[in-house]
């Protein structure tokens, strides 16, 4: 194979899933935790990819096409979540969210 | 030029690619966590996913980058910045105040997956368990490979991810029209 072993890829992965953990567990506003959370997705997905390049087995390019598909649900309901909490005029701050704390 | 130099030369090129994407991908995903405007980390979660969709092609990953393009910077990321527009920008100032306890929690939580992760990769790599790639054909990761193992091998997870995706526009609407009938409801 041409270019950087999969180990390389692997290390990317790594800082990528990192990057989008610091936001999801620092960041307030709840989309931009939405988006982070994008981020730590892409990351396994880039895993699953190079690994399946490792390998030559296509089921871990078709696990990743999964991913996606439940990325984008988890988009849409997160989405909603959020418009149905700005109808309602809740400050859109996850640490003031605290209603459900026991 | 011997087809020995020409094989290196081919091999510099990708390394080229490779740093240029894995670079924009990193700093594109700092970007997206360090911005305090909601629509500008939006637009910088574009700039990660094409770079990673380069990274795709490299792995002959070609028809997972062209649906990653599609589905991710063609509808998540427009379905984000509607959603931006109209809930408003609100920024959020993430870094002001000093750290704060949590905010050193968090930073030491992430660090330790990161040393954990890039330590299990350096062992493997350095026993030789990530070098020995397998041979492919030049169709690994068409989209008649993927189309074919999905209707055949997959057949169980394609339709339930087309049921989940169903399910998940039908909750999406419900949770976006009927917000405003739960507060008459508790007005009235």
């Amino acid at each position: 194979m041409l270019g950087p072993d999969i180990a390389w890829y692997l290390a990317v992965a790594a800082f990528l899933f990192t990057v989008g953990a610091l936001g999801v567990l620092l960041r307030r506003n709840p989309l931009v935790v939405l988006l982070s959370l994008e981020l730590m997705l892409n990351a396994a997905n880039l895993t699953l990819i190079a690994f399946a390049r490792q390998h030559g087995s296509l089921n871990g390019q078709i696990f990743a096409l999964a991913v996606m598909a439940v990325a984008a649900s988890e988009v849409v309901v997160g989405l909603g979540l959020i418009v149905a909490m700005a109808r309602r005029r809740v400050i859109l701050d996850v640490d003031q969210m605290t209603t459900l704390r026991g | 030029m011997t087809p020995l130099l020409a094989a290196s030369a081919g091999d510099i090129l990708v390394w080229i690619v490779w740093a240029a994407a894995a670079a924009a991908c990193l700093v594109s995903a700092v970007a997206v966590v360090s911005f305090s405007d909601a629509f500008y980390s939006a637009l910088a979660l574009i700039g990660n996913l094409a770079s990673l969709a380069v990274l795709y092609l490299l792995l002959s990953a070609e028809f997972v980058a062209a649906a990653q393009v599609l589905v991710y910077a063609g509808a998540i990321v427009v379905m984000f910045l509607f959603v931006i527009a109209y809930v408003g920008g609100h920024a959020d100032t993430p870094w002001k105040g000093g750290p704060s306890v949590q905010t050193i929690a968090a930073i030491a939580a992430a660090a330790a997956i990161l040393i954990e992760v890039l330590v299990v990769i350096g062992v493997q790599a350095g026993g030789g368990e990530l070098s020995d790639e397998a041979d492919i054909s030049g169709a690994f990761g068409s989209p008649a490979q993927i189309g074919e193992l999905f209707l055949t091998d997959h057949l169980l997870a394609f339709e339930i991810t087309s049921v989940v995706l169903l399910v998940a526009a039908v909750g999406g609407v419900i949770l976006g029209s009927h917000a405003r009938r739960f507060d008459e409801g508790e007005a009235g």
